[in-house]
């Protein structure tokens, strides 16, 4: 039976016409939740290397390569959800940039270059070092390792003091250089759906700047998650080497458990006031943008009234405004915040992130152009069909992972834990 | 040291030369306007319709499009003024198969359907819909690789070997004309049976209907019957206010038509 | 002392480079802004000729007169002549190459598209002569009594 692309998940109500279904389906969700989480890590790492907060240095160098590998991951919602995913490549070749998407292309690229190049630069004298070090290596994986760092070190091997300097004003060049490109590449998928003014929800100055506020506050969410857990894995593993102590096998001593739990928690307590700040701002301008619809009661307003005080009521002040946002936000800042608290709080703030671009995408075809008929997405959970697998919960679980596996990967040659003692 | 002279002027260098590159492809290849004798332009009689779909079978036929699916690149809509002002409306099929009885089945709450007895029908009337060719087309707009545009005589077409299937154009039409074609997988619309027109020919939904509903003709010939309708009676387009100029005009609209 | 910090820009050239290489090799070379400008108009110009060309289907009635001249005379005299010939056959394409045979629907829910008495006064449907179908031999083809080319009954 041939399909038509979206009808399998699409549940129509009422006077729908006949060529609408939900289109934009999860991987549009995971697309804009996934830059956003790009361009949070990054101005997380940058408030260290522009603004010299000391106290984050060691989230920050976590944060930046935490963003290189959430980069390529950015791309794969897209690619699952083209229909034509073997063309993606023509964004690059031949550009409209009438349109925001063609703008990916620009911001993207450069984005990715100018996160390259400030991972380069913050780590090229380690390069230098392993590529060194591992130059008459004996075994095939020290040989490869050396390779890799050889190529890595781009032909240079300076590590004179002019060249380290060199090094740092480049990084800090970058870091405060990618601070807007993270901002404008968040920025432009809010515009990517606050333009169309066929869709009544989305269309409105104000999506951009939503989308960025909640962006940042995803991106510090996630790398403050992630640098816990991965902080927690350290720490277990140091209890195991503390208990079984054995002098002189071990080349690098890890972290005493007592260091990294206070570690742990000084982390948090820094960074724990830019994330606050920055949900702020989020939900100020969403709840600005639902009182002026309701104030001025446009044409579309009887039918978004419905969607978002009926229909969606759940969706929307349950998961996304109560738990996702208030919840958090209370739990952050009642006094005497233990770790667990917070790594609770985290994972909430991300799923009330998530429910925003949910909410957003979804909720944005939840009703029909007619004004007059609802459309039900429903996600499909086991795949039956190339399509199912794609946009469905596989393909939305694929994407979450990814970003760990790649973090794994460039951990081998870029170790960004502080699990070992200098 | 590096100068910082030196980084923004390399930069800026880069990025002029990328943006060059970039432009270099958009050579102006015939000189800009458009067609100076044909505006191709839509007449929709609603007063005419009968609702018998034949111009959905027959655009389907056409255009190839698959029977058996719900999608069409053109379909009529029926709509169901009730005495106490509310309405409903349907269009099952896109109405392919017309419409054979007083059955609305657009509610999954009544698997039945609704019958609006005839006594609290106050207006009940059908309303084909197609492509509007707009003048300013929102879909084009946003096509991030070019695979969707304007000819000079102002039909807006898919280069189905161009498009990369990322669904903006049919998010972008308020009318709901485009889906993703089942076969192809690229995005798909009415075109006005551009290969038809451009022979002379009518559109296959116009050459169908028995009743005279639907008319093609061309804004820019004065004598043409769908001009003249257009300049001398009453006609009006569907949601002007989304400023997209759309070139299929309407004669009985009614204000509850969506 | 300037030298390695260009490295990486270096590298970004490359890559921009080995773009711009690939898309002179896959796009195509009529691709550009045309007529209607960068916004309306940007596109492989060969496109339009692309769908110019497409197959044409139905041919109309003056197509079908020459082989049929009887059931086209019959149904030129009949309130049926507003009716194309393939509306309900079907388009003639090549026929009668390709189809050799067009399809002979004697469905009664053709006939009830228009004749399916409905109480839309405003509409078209109003003027048609129609049927209620629940009463008017229900479940019968409606061509067991009416010829379809020439459908009225004296």
């Amino acid at each position: 039976m041939m399909e038509v692309h979206g009808e399998v998940w699409t549940a129509k109500e009422l006077f729908v016409y006949p060529n609408e279904f939900i289109v934009w389906s999860i991987q549009i969700v995971m697309y804009p939740f996934m830059t956003g989480l790009v361009a949070g890590a990054f101005v997380l790492s940058s408030l260290y290397h522009v603004f010299g907060r000391d106290e984050l240095k060691r989230i920050a160098t976590f944060s930046l390569v935490f963003s290189f590998a959430l980069l390529p991951v950015a791309m794969m919602p897209l690619q699952l959800h083209l229909q034509q995913p073997q063309r993606g490549i023509e964004v690059f070749f031949t550009p409209h940039f009438t349109s925001a998407i063609a703008a990916f292309g620009i911001v993207f690229t450069t984005y990715a270059f100018i996160v390259a190049s400030e991972i380069w630069f913050v780590n090229r004298q380690f390069f230098i070092s392993e590529a060194i070090r591992l130059r008459d290596a004996s075994s095939i994986s020290d040989r490869i390792r050396g390779l890799i760092y050889r190529a890595l070190t781009l032909g240079s091997y300076d590590v004179s003091e002019g060249a380290l300097h060199i090094d740092h004003k480049a990084a800090k060049i970058l870091a405060g250089v990618g601070i807007p490109v993270a901002a404008f590449l968040h920025g432009y998928a809010g515009f990517i759906f606050g333009s169309v003014k066929a869709n009544a929800l989305w269309m409105t100055p104000l999506m951009p700047v939503i989308f960025i506020m909640s962006a940042i506050v995803s991106g510090i969410a996630l790398c403050m998650l992630t640098y816990i857990i991965v902080l927690e894995i350290s720490l277990i593993r140091s209890q195991w080497f503390h208990r079984k102590a054995r002098p002189g096998v071990a080349r690098r001593e890890p972290l005493e458990p007592k260091e990294i739990r206070e570690h742990q928690m000084e982390t948090v307590h820094l960074t724990k006031k830019y994330l606050v700040g920055f949900m702020v701002a989020a939900i100020s301008l969403e709840l600005l943008d639902l009182i002026f619809r309701g104030y001025t009661a446009v044409k579309s307003w009887d039918i978004l009234r419905t969607v978002i005080y009926e229909r969606d009521f759940y969706d929307i002040f349950i998961l996304q405004y109560g738990i996702g946002n208030l919840l958090p936000f209370v739990m952050l800042l009642l006094p005497r915040l233990t770790l667990r608290r917070t790594v609770v709080s985290l994972c909430l703030v991300l799923f009330g992130v998530l429910m925003m671009r949910w909410n957003v995408v979804i909720g944005g075809q939840s009703f029909s152009l007619t004004f007059a008929g609802f459309m039900h997405y429903h996600l499909p959970i086991i795949p039956h069909s190339l399509s199912t697998l794609k946009e469905g919960l596989v393909g939305a679980l694929i994407v979450m992972i990814t970003p760990y596996v790649l973090f794994w990967m460039l951990n081998l040659i870029l170790p960004v834990l502080p699990e070992h003692k200098k | 040291m590096i100068d910082r002279r030196d980084f923004l002027k390399y930069g800026l260098a880069a990025i002029i030369g990328t943006g060059l590159a970039v432009t270099e492809t958009g050579k102006v290849i015939a000189s800009a306007g458009k067609s100076d004798s044909v505006r191709w332009t839509f007449l929709v009689d609603t007063t005419k319709c009968v609702g018998c779909g034949m111009c959905v079978r027959a655009c389907k036929l056409e255009n190839e499009i698959p029977y058996d699916v719900s999608v069409s690149r053109t379909w009529v809509e029926r709509y169901i003024v009730k005495t106490d002002g509310t309405f409903i409306a349907d269009s099952p099929m896109a109405a392919r198969d017309g419409f054979i009885d007083n059955v609305v089945r657009n509610d999954p709450d009544k698997p039945n359907g609704i019958i609006v007895p005839e006594n609290e029908i106050a207006k009940a009337f059908f309303v084909p819909k197609l492509c509007n060719q707009c003048d300013k087309p929102p879909c084009v707009q946003v096509c991030p690789v070019g695979a969707t545009y304007q000819t000079p005589d102002g039909v807006v077409l898919v280069d189905r070997t161009w498009c990369i299937g990322c669904g903006y154009c049919i998010m972008a039409c308020p009318y709901g004309v485009r889906f993703f074609h089942p076969i192809y997988h690229v995005a798909e619309k009415c075109n006005w049976c551009y290969h038809r027109i451009s022979k002379g020919m009518k559109t296959a939904c116009v050459q169908a209907c028995p009743f005279g509903a639907r008319e093609i003709g061309n804004i820019k010939d004065p004598n043409d019957p769908v001009t003249k309708v257009i300049m001398t009676e009453r006609v009006n387009v569907l949601k002007s206010e989304y400023g997209t100029n759309p070139m299929a005009y309407y004669r009985g609209l009614d204000s509850v038509v969506r | 002392m300037k030298n390695h910090a260009y490295r990486p820009l270096y590298v970004v050239i490359a890559v921009i480079v080995a773009i711009l290489i690939a898309r002179a090799i896959m796009v195509p070379k009529d691709f550009g802004i045309q007529k209607q400008g960068y916004m309306y108009g940007w596109h492989r110009l060969g496109n339009e000729q692309d769908w110019k060309d497409f197959k044409v289907k139905h041919r109309g009635r003056e197509y079908c007169k020459d082989c049929h001249p009887d059931n086209y005379e019959l149904n030129a005299n009949s309130p049926h002549a507003i009716i194309q010939c393939e509306d309900c056959h079907g388009p003639a394409i090549d026929h009668p190459d390709n189809p050799p045979k067009l399809e002979i629907n004697k469905a009664r829910e053709l006939c009830l598209r228009c004749h399916a008495k409905l109480p839309y006064k405003q509409s078209g449907r109003a003027w048609i002569t129609g049927i209620n179908n629940d009463e008017h031999n229900p479940g019968m083809e409606c061509v067991t009594c009416h010829n379809p080319h020439s459908p009225v009954l004296n």
